[in-house]
């Protein structure tokens, strides 16, 4: 019985976690970019639900809504006028880069917000729902829903879209998709906006389960990471996947070995998947 | 070789008179200073020389600091410790890198960047040992006053840091430095050229571990206490790494050089902005990598006064 | 076909796999010492991969190399260079901010245990004018032209002191004068008793040159023999042409075009 429990657990937080690696995901696969301002997003995401339910009294849910557009713009932005510069740096260069602003962002959360945990709580709390003897509560269920919608979302634009079409282009073969037409700069933006706005609308949904503080962020991008390694770079439902698992895996190494080890335990999780398959659990070898 | 290794003991005697002229603040800045420097010339083995981006600064640190404290717990004398915090550095990065120097690029680098943060864990809950997240005290050095231990700890990290030095310049001018370098241009091409890239890599590896080792354990006596979140800062690595890009990344004084003038803009950026000082140093970060991220050394050659490069 | 004397290096039953993909199926081949032997094929048929399985790249998945009387299938590539292993790129691979010297005198350093310093200086440069590029010893190996990127190979190559050259299209991409210019080198090479396996797509190169020749056609070994009987050998044609225009061998699986 614990056992179903605790998968319940696991797959509800592994909703959460797909839908934060999804764009993390996104933006590695086709930039090869690692976006270390991922988690600082998501803690800036959880904070605008705080104040927007707190001051003015939107569901956190609905802030989503508010969230993606101004996340959407803030990546876009910020790909245009710094990122792209360095796209074709070493590696090295682009971390070091996103490091710097990802220490200029979380020290601007820090001293506004600072570094206190925040608690949303909803008024009236929505209560649990009961599947036999499994129990859950219904906001972390509706945030799980929610998140594995905005990542199926993705999914769509991504395989339906034009603009979709021309991001799998670009991931594919740059050269070519240049070659075809595709605004390939144009398209860089476009794809750290999506990856940006991932991070922000998630952040709302993990502020019903997480305590919010600027804190958080690199335990996010920690997760982020571990989960494209385990589903495969640049795909929704590697993310997905890895995602899910990840939650699981979690959910049981706490119940097994405490959860003051959940960063050790994914951590060697994440080492043995890189020494057995380099290129991750579902994915193919390319981006490296 | 002669003529850089007689630059640099010119440039270290002259760093050793610092304690004769200098009052406690400049001691203090002087000692982290080199204390920078060994961060940086150590990230230089396997960031500058191998190319290849670790992050494992803070854990080495980290690593150090607490070996060397809990072998004073249990009685070892300040020296013996930071050899035993050395060696376990060492070792730690030896078996680290046979795993994780398989990995390339952005694997490499964020596994490398969790290091830190699963050393942190482990302490945190090995109470026994370690006091966990209330941190350790270490014994104050018996010593007559607080400037006779003030510059005490100043010629201890003197001492490592030229150590550094001697351990950089020994290997850029030699085939495991020529090794690396051709690591760094092309793996797969120097393991065709009969290049053992693991047994170079690993090397390179523990080289960058075993001095940040020794430097964290001495930091640790220095300071008397310390906690997790203190010595497995990722801003150590991060430093380092930023240290060393600013000085210009595989030469033999650049790191040195960067880690004088971060010092010197830390300092600045500390006393003008103290709440938002990460803040301004992520811009510094930004500045730096978009616009010199060939690091200062670089400037020099587009100068006129400057010799061609050897 | 094999000359007097041991092989130097003798393939048996080498098999590589990816995933479903054979791209080298049980191949038996036998090198004798101061061969020339050229090795042939269409696009795809299995000849990098061939080389890449003899240099430790891919491990075989079946089957076993044997080299100079030791079995050498499970080493790494740098355990095969300094063996006496040498081989050069396709897509030629300097260091690109090294000088031209410098990426000899690693070569002459790793694989070919000249020391540190002056010794593996002076190798480099003597390698250099061998192939003609020791005025540009101290230039950026990332400024130099593509027939001068190839002649630094086979520069890097010789300073590995090989017992076995393996040259994967030293002449692709070069014009009929520098085409030339690499063959007499290669004839120089020879010369000094060193054996040479040239994977070639130019039939010229390999008539010119070559004592024997070795054709892989979808990673199998269809035909071995001097220059004269192979470009007679239907399964060959058979092979580069397709197979309308071969000999009518119901056992081969023809190319629709070229």
């Amino acid at each position: 019985m614990l056992t179903l429990q605790i998968l319940a657990n696991g797959l509800v937080l592994g909703g959460l976690y797909a839908c934060i690696a999804s764009g993390f995901s996104l933006v590695w696969g086709v930039l090869n970019v690692i976006n270390i301002l991922h988690g600082s997003f998501i803690v800036l995401g959880g904070y605008l639900a705080f104040y927007a339910y707190g001051l003015l009294g939107i569901h956190p849910f609905l802030s989503i809504l508010i969230a993606a557009p101004l996340f959407f713009a803030l990546g876009y932005a910020m790909q245009h006028t710094l990122i792209n510069r360095m796209i074709a740096a070493p590696v090295l260069l682009t971390l070091t880069l996103t490091f710097g602003l990802d220490l200029m962002l979380s020290n601007a959360m820090l001293a506004t917000f600072t570094a206190d945990f925040r608690k949303l709580t909803l008024d009236p709390p929505l209560g649990t729902l009961a599947f036999g003897t499994i129990v859950l509560p219904v906001d972390r269920l509706i945030a799980m829903v929610l998140a594995l919608g905005l990542t199926g979302l993705l999914y769509l634009v991504l395989s339906r879209s034009r603009i979709g079409r021309a991001i799998v282009a670009v991931r594919m073969d740059r050269e070519a998709a240049a070659l075809m037409g595709v605004n390939v700069k144009r398209v860089y933006a476009i794809t750290f906006g999506l990856g940006t706005l991932m991070a922000g609308a998630s952040g709302p949904l993990l502020a019903m389960i997480f305590p919010i503080s600027p804190l958080t962020g690199p335990a996010y991008l920690g997760k982020a990471f571990v989960i494209c390694v385990l589903g495969g770079l640049g795909s929704v439902p590697g993310a997905m996947i890895g995602g899910l698992a990840l939650g699981v895996v979690e959910s049981f190494g706490s119940l097994w070995f405490g959860p003051e080890h959940a960063t050790t335990l994914s951590f060697v999780l994440l080492i043995l998947i890189l020494l057995v398959r380099p290129e991750g659990l579902l994915g193919r070898k390319g981006y490296a | 070789m002669r003529r850089e290794a007689l630059v640099a003991a010119t440039l270290f005697a002259l760093v050793g008179l610092f304690p004769l002229v200098g009052e406690a603040y400049w001691l203090r800045l002087g000692t982290t200073m080199l204390m920078y420097g060994v961060l940086a010339m150590s990230w230089n083995f396997i960031g500058g020389m191998a190319g290849y981006p670790s992050f494992a600064v803070a854990a080495f640190f980290g690593l150090g600091a607490y070996s060397g404290a809990v072998a004073q717990k249990f009685g070892a004398p300040a020296g013996l410790a930071w050899c035993i915090a050395a060696a376990s550095a060492l070792v730690f990065a030896t078996l680290l890198g046979l795993a994780l120097l398989r990995l390339r690029g952005h694997y490499f680098a964020i596994a490398s960047l969790v290091v830190a943060d699963v050393l942190r864990e482990l302490v945190n809950s090995a109470t026994d040992l370690t006091g966990g997240g209330m941190g350790l005290n270490l014994p104050v050095p018996a010593m007559s006053s607080i400037d006779a231990q003030a510059a005490f700890f100043f010629y201890a990290m003197l001492a490592l840091a030229t150590i550094t030095f001697a351990a950089t310049l020994l290997a850029a001018r030699s085939k495991l430095g020529f090794g690396l370098r051709c690591i760094q241009q092309n793996e797969s091409a120097a393991d065709m050229l009969g290049v053992d890239t693991t047994l170079y890599k690993v090397c390179a590896f523990a080289l960058s571990a075993v001095f940040v080792g020794a430097a964290g354990a001495i930091y640790a006596s220095w300071v008397h206490y310390i906690e997790p979140p203190d010595v497995f800062d990722v801003l150590y690595s991060v430093k380092a790494i930023v240290m060393v890009l600013l000085g210009g990344a595989g030469s033999l004084f650049g790191p040195l050089l960067g880690a004088a003038v971060f010092l010197s803009l830390e300092e600045l950026v500390w006393r003008k902005f103290i709440d938002v000082h990460t803040g301004v140093l992520g811009l510094l970060i930004v500045l730096l990598v978009m616009f010199l991220p060939k690091g200062l050394l670089s400037l020099s050659q587009r100068l006129p006064w400057a010799g061609k490069r050897p | 076909m094999s000359a007097d004397g041991p092989a130097l290096l003798e393939l048996s039953g080498v098999t590589r796999q990816f995933g479903g993909l054979r791209a080298v199926s049980n191949v038996d081949l036998s090198i004798a010492r101061g061969e020339v032997i050229g090795l042939i094929g269409p696009n795809g048929a299995g000849k990098t991969t061939l080389v890449n399985v003899i240099t430790g790249v891919h491990r075989a998945s079946s089957g076993t190399v044997r080299f100079d009387g030791t079995d050498i299938t499970r080493l790494k590539p740098y355990q095969a260079a300094r063996r006496g292993i040498a081989r050069t790129f396709q897509i030629v691979q300097p260091f690109p901010e090294m000088t031209v010297a410098e990426n000899v005198a690693a070569a002459a350093m790793f694989a070919g245990a000249a020391a540190y310093g002056s010794e593996a200086n002076a190798q480099a440069l003597e390698h250099l004018r061998f192939v003609g590029l020791a005025d540009i010893a101290h230039s950026r190996a990332a400024s130099l032209t593509l027939a001068m990127r190839k002649r630094l190979e086979l520069a890097k190559g010789l300073a590995m002191r090989p017992k076995l050259l393996l040259l994967d299209e030293v002449n692709a991409g070069l014009n009929a004068t520098e085409v030339d210019h690499a063959l007499h080198l290669i004839r120089a090479i020879a010369a000094r008793g060193i054996t040479v396996l040239i994977i070639e797509h130019l039939m010229k190169v390999v008539l010119s040159i070559c004592t024997r020749v070795v054709v892989l056609h979808h990673g199998e070994l269809i035909a071995t023999g001097d220059t004269k009987s192979i470009v007679k050998d239907p399964r060959v044609v058979a092979a580069y042409l397709g197979r309308r225009y071969g000999a009518a061998d119901s056992a081969l699986r023809g190319v629709p075009n070229g």
